[in-house]
């Protein structure tokens, strides 16, 4: 198994959101989007993200949803690791 | 996931890449993986397992519980155009099912490729429909719940 060097913290993109048009004139220089409301739809275009993942097999590797363009997907979310359902 | 896991073999037959996402680091996927989940199916989750700190993705998703801290239950299927076509949140203690996924995206698939649409509960070699003026009115000619 190719292990990859990895520290302790990797900071990965998250949420990559196109910029919107913005909607409050005047506001000078495009502040950091800061995303925390839902904007999934079906019927729309799925949000772009990178994250940190570990695949069995692989090792630790960053991971953008976006590489899988082209193909079904299955996207989980999941409350977290060790519970029980 | 583990159930997701167990029917792996059949995503992939349907051409299905599988992705987790929980608030989770990377290191304790890892040892979940070893510890337990290898345990559950063989080999373990064999697709990649993606940590949201701080629940940014699932923010944008609709599945991130800020008082619990967690991305809830959530699945969404995408199509090869990166259009999501259907979505699922549950709150956590339930799970999932997986057959019905898997019935979402075979019907998907069909609909994708034939242009026909699936009633209600359809199943592959079941009826479709193919709308057109024609059907208006007469749905119950070829289809009854």
């Amino acid at each position: 198994m190719a292990e990859l060097k990895d520290g302790c913290v990797k900071p990965a993109r998250g949420p990559i959101v196109p910029a919107a048009p913005s909607s409050t004139p005047g506001a000078g220089a495009p502040l950091a989007q800061e995303v925390s409301k839902m904007i999934a739809r079906v019927g729309q275009e799925a949000i772009d993200f990178e994250a940190n993942a570990f695949i069995q097999g692989v090792g630790f590797q960053p991971v953008k949803l976006s590489d899988y363009k082209g193909k079904w997907i299955v996207l989980c979310f999941y409350p977290g690791d060790f519970t029980f359902v | 996931m583990a159930a997701v896991a167990a029917l792996y073999g059949e995503f992939k037959q349907l051409g299905v890449e599988v992705l987790a996402v929980s608030t989770d680091s990377r290191f304790v996927h890892k040892i979940w993986q070893e510890q337990e989940l290898s345990k559950m199916v063989s080999g373990g989750v064999p697709f990649p397992m993606l940590s949201d700190p701080g629940g940014k993705i699932g923010m944008v998703y609709g599945v991130y519980d800020e008082a619990a801290g967690v991305d809830i239950r959530g699945r969404f299927i995408i199509d090869p155009d990166f259009v999501i076509r259907a979505m699922e949140v549950l709150t956590p203690e339930v799970g999932r099912n997986p057959d019905e996924l898997i019935r979402q995206i075979k019907a998907f698939q069909h609909v994708r490729a034939t242009g026909e649409v699936t009633p209600s509960g359809w199943q592959p070699g079941q009826v479709t429909l193919k709308p057109g003026p024609d059907l208006v009115g007469r749905v119950w000619e070829v289809w009854k719940p």
